[in-house]
């Protein structure tokens, strides 16, 4: 089992994806693997290799999210869900959304891949999240805790 | 009077929004316009690391880019160490251009195979690369992930290492963790050269680039963390005489800044410079790979031609990895003390985009009173307008589908580093 956060703590609410991982740390078994990434497409690939449950925490720009802030994919059995590949004139717009249509066409998903994705406010420079993406990133913990926690039981 | 105009935009170049984009207006059959606009983020981090301590901007640098964040690392200890007057010892050195072996190995590679391959064998994205040749995709990601291991064993990790530190590292790795290293980066090597003998098969659209070429030079070792700056224009001089010699200017059309030789123009960096400046200074087994690929020779001058430069150059990061791990001892200290003193420091390395220069200067408490970090993305701005002024008004025939595609070509060329420290995604929610 891995969790992996995604972002760059650098660029505001960008760090979404690592600020969750990091607070859920202490709340998670020491089994449970913890990485966090810039969100380079293959390196994604290479952080679930092996891993029976893979769950991704990332920012996301969406102009219509739920009351929580965050949304669920449960790409193995959403896959409509996932955002389409966009990647295009530069390698580093290969990320999240790249990385599960490589690995899909690879065969090199992992047997169950979530995605636990907080939507931004502040796309700015500079270290720290916005009030809301902190309140959002809160809701993200308790959302992973609980994913890895149903994993642990089933 | 009625105007025929043809408005192409290149998608692809933008993780935020408004940061990135190109823009071409062709007139009445005339090339009127090209802008590029990239976004710069050193520009905010020149800005946040006033007032911060001489032993930051490793760390926070590294955070400039996803890809190539070794670069960034390397150049800041190198122009800190040298305002404190600290000097790394050897094998420190060593390590330091081993872990930059691994960036190059992993930047490139991900170039090569993800994003450029692709627009020669006749597919849409490394997706349909996958679908299509998955042998050459899994072979792709298994050299990159060496890549990726070395800046793992030697950095503490393959996204923003964090073993790295002024005057070497917080630890450095054993032998043994090195040894295993050896029969992959021998594999490495004979991929990387299938890799050189594969993209020369590749058909290369003409396009012949007259810009100034301008790279690290060290007679001893193909020029990687250290040299003096050369160009092919006579310019020979040492990193901290680069802003004398280089400026960035406003241009009018863009919000970026566009580096120029002062008095002397547009100029290049990156794999077509570092390769025609250095050619002699390749590993004997990257030179012969180069030897052997066709249409290349020892001077480059075709963008287009630049995935053949770095799959010659992959070679040489994997050859040159496996020579330092064989003879690698293990160093008395992991690090040299680096004590803060007054005074200015420069440090130049080749990002696998080319030259990346920082200058710092701090106050005798060791306290940053100000910094530039001036990456081969901006540098390189002003030549890929260029290109893409060349191709559009050489191929105004085509149709505009067609047009757009030689220029999003054009600019991958380049692999420019946009908005390259975050990874937004772009979702829509639909309820019903």
């Amino acid at each position: 089992m891995v969790v992996i956060g995604v972002g760059n703590p650098m660029r505001r609410d960008d760090g979404a994806g690592i600020a969750v991982v990091e607070r859920a740390r202490a709340l998670l078994r020491p089994t449970v693997e913890i990485q966090t990434l810039s969100g380079e497409a293959t390196s994604l690939l290479d952080a679930w290799d092996g891993a029976d449950l893979a769950v991704v925490v990332d920012a996301v720009r969406c102009d219509n999210p739920p009351a929580s802030g965050v949304v669920r994919i449960d790409v193995t059995n959403e896959p409509q869900a996932v955002p389409r590949w966009s990647g295009g004139a530069s390698s580093h717009g290969l990320g999240v959304a790249e990385a599960i249509a490589l690995a899909r066409s690879l065969d090199r998903l992992p047997p169950h891949l979530v995605l636990l994705l907080v939507a931004l406010a502040d796309e700015g420079q500079g270290a720290g999240l916005s009030p809301i993406v902190e309140e959002r990133c809160d809701a993200a913990v308790g959302l992973l805790v609980d994913e890895v926690r149903s994993a642990h039981d089933s | 009077m009625t105007h025929q105009v043809r408005d192409l935009t290149v998608e692809g170049l933008a993780r935020v929004e408004g940061e990135g984009a190109m823009h071409v207006v062709v007139t009445d059959g005339v090339l009127t316009d090209v802008k590029l606009r990239i976004y710069e983020p050193p520009r905010f981090f020149e800005a946040f690391l006033r007032g911060r301590a001489y032993t930051e901007p490793p760390d926070i640098t590294a955070r400039i880019c996803g890809i190539c964040p070794v670069a960034y690392q390397m150049s800041a200890c190198q122009a800190i160490e040298q305002a404190c007057g600290a000097v790394v010892d050897p094998q420190l050195r060593a390590l330091r251009r081993l872990l930059y072996c691994g960036e190059w190995i992993e930047s490139h590679v991900l170039h090569i195979y993800f994003l450029h391959a692709p627009d020669f064998l006749g597919v849409g994205s490394a997706l349909e690369l996958a679908q299509d040749h998955r042998e050459l995709v899994e072979k792709a990601l298994k050299l990159k992930k060496i890549g990726n291991d070395i800046m793992e064993a030697v950095g503490g990790r393959a996204i923003h290492p964090i073993n790295v530190r002024l005057g070497g590292f917080y630890r450095a790795p054993t032998r043994r963790e090195l040894q295993p290293f050896v029969e992959r980066l021998r594999w490495a090597r004979d991929a990387s050269l299938e890799t050189v003998e594969l993209v020369s098969t590749f058909d290369f659209p003409e396009l012949e680039i007259d810009h100034e070429l301008v790279a690290l030079h060290n007679p001893d070792e193909y020029a990687i963390t250290e040299g003096r700056i050369v160009s092919d224009g006579g310019l020979d001089i040492e990193v901290a005489e680069f802003l004398e010699h280089f400026a960035e200017e406003h241009v009018e059309r863009s919000t970026s800044l566009h580096g120029r030789m002062i008095e002397r123009g547009r100029y290049l960096v990156g794999p077509l410079a570092r390769y025609s400046l250095n050619y002699e200074q390749l590993p004997q087994v990257a030179r012969e790979s180069a030897e052997a690929a066709k249409g290349l020779g020892r001077v480059c001058r075709n963008p287009f031609r630049s995935i053949q430069v770095r799959a010659v150059e992959t070679v040489a990061a994997c050859d040159e990895a496996l020579r330092i791990i064989e003879g690698y001892t293990e160093p008395e200290r992991p690090a040299v003390s680096v004590v803060a003193r007054a005074g200015t420091g420069h440090g130049a390395t080749e990002a696998p985009r080319g030259l990346l220069y920082h200058r710092y200067s701090i106050d005798h408490d060791g306290i940053i009173e100000s910094a530039d970090i001036i990456p081969p993305t901006a540098q390189n701005q002003d030549a890929i307008e260029s290109d893409l002024r060349k191709l559009v008004e050489a191929n105004l025939e085509l149709s505009d589908h067609d047009l757009q595609h030689l220029c999003e070509q054009s600019i991958r060329n380049y692999d420019p580093c946009i908005s390259c420290s975050t990874h937004f995604l772009d979702l829509t929610v639909e309820r019903r």
